[in-house]
């Protein structure tokens, strides 16, 4: 039986996506018995973390500054915006190295059921940025999944008022795919085929 | 297309698929249950409760889909077992032999299938569909015309899915729209915009769901047309609002106009709580083709014989569809004929080209079958399998 404080750790460790609390505990001992090596640089990432990381008020991403790199960069095409649903998406599409403006998270999609309204999504934000002048596209990478065509659906009835060109990614995503896990190709040839959403 | 002519010269002589082999762990009344078949047919007999049908549905779940109980995978475990259990076969056929595995862990919320082929982990149901598939006939369906059109609707779904893999994903995803919508004007007060993106999504996919229903009930109804038979032949065709405005004109149009309706009926459908237009309205008509009866009006004697006939025929269109003739799983089908309508049965059964699965408590009704099947007599102790 661990003691409460490695039984505490093993079940946080547990909590993260991805592992199980087999893993879990194996994460737990590796981290125990190498304190130099493995706990204290975990603890120092940790800290940096929780101390500089936070979210862009422009876009949403994560950065250690705000706007985020992405938003101040001025090598960015200013005329063109990509919305993804979540951060994890943003970081798919620059690791493609597939889109050369900038981005915005809505932090999540539009769902009856599991009560996600517009006014808890950044909609507003995105009507803002879309406004601006300058911009012309905004290119909607919801996922492939209902809820994913039915939040592009709303945002570009929602965009029309501002007069810029709404495209959508092409089709060929996989139904129920999560743009992270689409290879870097894949997402590249998405977004050149992109097209006007028909409303 | 796999067909392969040598072995397929003619449409209903498609190569059929048949196990070899078939274990179950804790599946069921199963704790560890093993049995290898060679013959064409394969007989299961034994008192009621044995756990002859928990065989055919294992059988069943090695195909895409629930399998022939509907079952949730969670139901499935053995009682009093670990919780998670496991189907696996050796199949033959056109593409030569494959090992199909499907189960479901022990952990609570097991609710994900997992599908192994040749000892790999396959990434979905589809995997299963190249290697197999399996048409049947139970008694739950006895009332499939009399009842209410849901079963209809999912027995034309499942023998849609078999030409179409995308259907199922698309009838779940106009459902939850639909449902998303009803929520919505439920409540009141919803934007307008958020409606209408629900009904852009519910008349994209519900206007495809109705074009393959259709396409499977022609399919079938064509296939049900021919053949020799000694039942009443069957003439289908599926009928609603949405496969009328797919008669009328294009499907864009047919989904404009959709759109259209679902906007127009905002009030009325929050109202009732109910969506008033849609796919999921429609319904498989069936009729005996030669008299034009109805097949809810025939006596429980006619009704039986057509189902009998229209899974046939759902076999043929599986083989022609695919390329490779399906299982063919029979639960307690001889016990409503005559001796002379059993003998049809069973030659009419193995003509079609798959291994043909029958079960049922009364041995003698199986007769016909003796020396040409593989017989399974299971007793009380249910694991225990003694091949006659
Ligand atoms: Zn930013």
């Amino acid at each position: 039986m661990p003691a409460p404080a490695v039984e505490r750790l093993i079940q946080q460790l547990a909590r993260l996506p991805g592992l199980g609390p087999r893993s879990a505990r194996r994460a737990a001992l590796h981290l125990i018995q190498r304190p130099e090596a493995a706990l204290s640089p975990l603890l120092r990432a940790l800290a940096d973390v929780q101390d500089t990381v936070r979210t862009c008020s422009q876009c949403g991403n994560i950065d250690g500054r705000d706007p985020c790199e992405i938003c101040r960069d001025p090598e960015r095409d200013a005329t063109a915006l990509c919305v993804v649903e979540r951060v994890g998406d943003l970081w798919a599409f620059e690791r493609a190295g597939a889109f050369r403006g900038r981005y915005h998270v809505l932090g999540g999609v539009l769902s009856a059921l599991d009560g996600v309204r517009p006014e808890d999504l950044a909609i507003d934000g995105l009507i803002r940025r879309a406004s601006a002048p300058g911009l012309t596209e905004v290119v909607l990478a919801t996922n492939a999944t209902l809820d994913g065509q039915t939040t592009a659906h709303y945002l570009a009835e929602r965009l029309a008022p501002t007069g810029v060109a709404v495209t959508r990614l092409a089709h060929g995503m996989p139904v129920g795919g999560e743009l992270d896990y689409l290879d870097d190709g894949t997402l590249a040839t998405a977004l050149r085929l992109r097209r006007p959403i028909e409303r | 297309m796999r067909r392969q002519p040598r072995l397929a010269p003619g449409p209903d002589r498609a190569a059929g698929c048949a196990l070899r082999r078939l274990t179950l762990t804790n599946f069921r009344s199963y704790g560890d249950f093993r049995l290898e078949t060679e013959a064409a047919a394969v007989v299961l007999t034994g008192p009621n409760g044995v756990g002859k049908t928990n065989i055919l549905e294992a059988i069943s779940l090695l195909t895409p889909g629930r399998g022939l109980r509907g079952a949730r995978l969670q139901a499935i475990g053995r009682r009093d077992g670990p919780g998670g259990w496991a189907a696996a076969a050796t199949v033959e056929g056109p593409l030569g032999t494959a090992m199909l595995g499907v189960g479901a862990d022990a952990v609570q919320d097991g609710s994900s299938r997992k599908v192994q082929v040749d000892g790999e982990p396959a990434k979905g149901q589809t995997a299963l569909a190249e290697r197999l598939a399996a048409v049947w006939l139970t008694p739950q369906m006895d009332r499939l015309f009399v009842d209410g059109a849901d079963e209809r609707r999912r027995y034309l779904d499942r023998l849609a899915a078999t030409f179409d893999p995308a259907h199922i994903g698309r009838t779940t995803a106009y459902r939850n729209a639909m449902r998303q919508r009803l929520a919505l004007l439920k409540e009141g007060g919803a934007d307008a915009r958020w409606l209408d993106a629900l009904e852009a999504e519910m008349a994209a996919r519900g206007v495809a769901v109705a074009a393959a229903r259709a396409e499977a009930a022609h399919r079938l109804d064509h296939a049900a047309a021919d053949g020799v038979t000694a039942f009443p032949r069957a003439a289908v065709q599926v009928v609603g609002l949405v496969e009328d405005l797919l008669a009328d004109g294009p499907a864009l149009r047919a989904e404009d106009a959709l759109r259209a309706r679902l906007a127009a009926d905002r009030r009325r459908d929050g109202d009732a709580g109910v969506t008033d237009a849609g796919p999921h309205r429609s319904d498989m008509a069936v009729v005996d083709r030669a008299s034009g009866m109805a097949a809810a009006d025939g006596s429980t004697g006619e009704q039986k014989a057509l189902l009998v006939s229209l899974t046939f025929a759902a076999a043929r269109m599986v083989a022609r569809a695919i390329g490779m003739a399906p299982l063919l799983l029979l639960d307690e089908a001889a016990a409503h004929f005559d001796p002379v309508r059993r003998d049809a049965l069973f030659d009419e059964a193995l003509a079609l080209g798959g291994q043909l699965w029958v079960s049922g408590a009364d041995a003698g009704q199986l007769a016909p079958l003796s020396g040409r099947a593989d017989w399974l007599t299971l007793g009380q102790s249910g694991d225990r399998a003694i091949i006659t």
